[in-house]
């Protein structure tokens, strides 16, 4: 599952959709919204996106991760929009028989799409908002 | 030839629009597009050593050659997650 979605990620259910009888291990990653960024209060976050190549790279990052790590799946979401303090704005779930495979699959999941996914996000504070740029 | 250019971010606040549509002739490559932006709006001058480019959303550079109906896109380093 490889979604990009403007509402609350419901985790549960992205768990259920790809976990199934015979994996031994499941990795949650939930990216959360921080209410401070370098001292400063935020009050929240918007999230812009290219979104068919955004969506493409994250399906791109969950087929390496199946090819890369022995897990068995992988589902990725991530909010667009608005997103309030303490909210998930990035969930990564990952299946495998045993564990190692999938909290590696994890890491590499989440790193790589801080790399490669066009997708940004814009801080909002008391006094302004600014967008975060990554380091490239 | 036409090529639509998308903008994202901070280049997209610069430059007032997320989308134009270039109809002009000779464009070479993805830098004559951005020097064509450039000369529209300035402002987006600055960004060009840190802008990162995307041609038909697969990651291209600057030097990418382009042809009719392409779509280019700019932006800035990405900061999802």
């Amino acid at each position: 599952m490889f979604r990009l979605v403007r509402q609350t990620i419901d985790i549960p259910s992205v768990t259920r959709s790809i976990q199934r009888p015979e994996d031994g291990a499941v990795v949650v990653f939930e990216g959360v919204v921080r209410n401070n960024s370098n001292g400063k209060g935020v009050l929240y976050l918007e999230y812009d996106a290219y979104e068919p190549m955004a969506l493409k790279k994250i399906e791109e990052i969950g087929a390496r991760a199946k090819k890369e790590f022995a897990i068995r799946d992988i589902a990725i979401v991530h909010r667009l929009g608005r997103v309030e303090i303490g909210e998930c704005s990035t969930v990564i779930v990952v299946a495998s028989a045993h564990r190692g495979a999938a909290f590696d699959a994890c890491r590499f999941t989440i790193d790589t799409i801080k790399q490669i996914v066009p997708i940004w996000k814009k801080e909002f504070f008391e006094d302004g908002e600014v967008w975060v740029e990554g380091a490239h | 030839m036409n090529i639509r250019v998308l903008l994202f971010a901070s280049l997209a606040d610069l430059a007032g629009t997320r989308e134009i549509n270039l109809s002009s002739g000779g464009f070479t490559d993805v830098d004559s597009i951005f020097r064509e932006l450039t000369a529209d709006f300035p402002s987006l001058q600055a960004r060009r050593s840190s802008v990162l480019v995307a041609l038909n959303s697969e990651f291209a550079t600057l030097d990418s050659p382009v042809k009719d109906g392409d779509e280019v896109a700019f932006f800035p380093p990405v900061s999802g997650g």
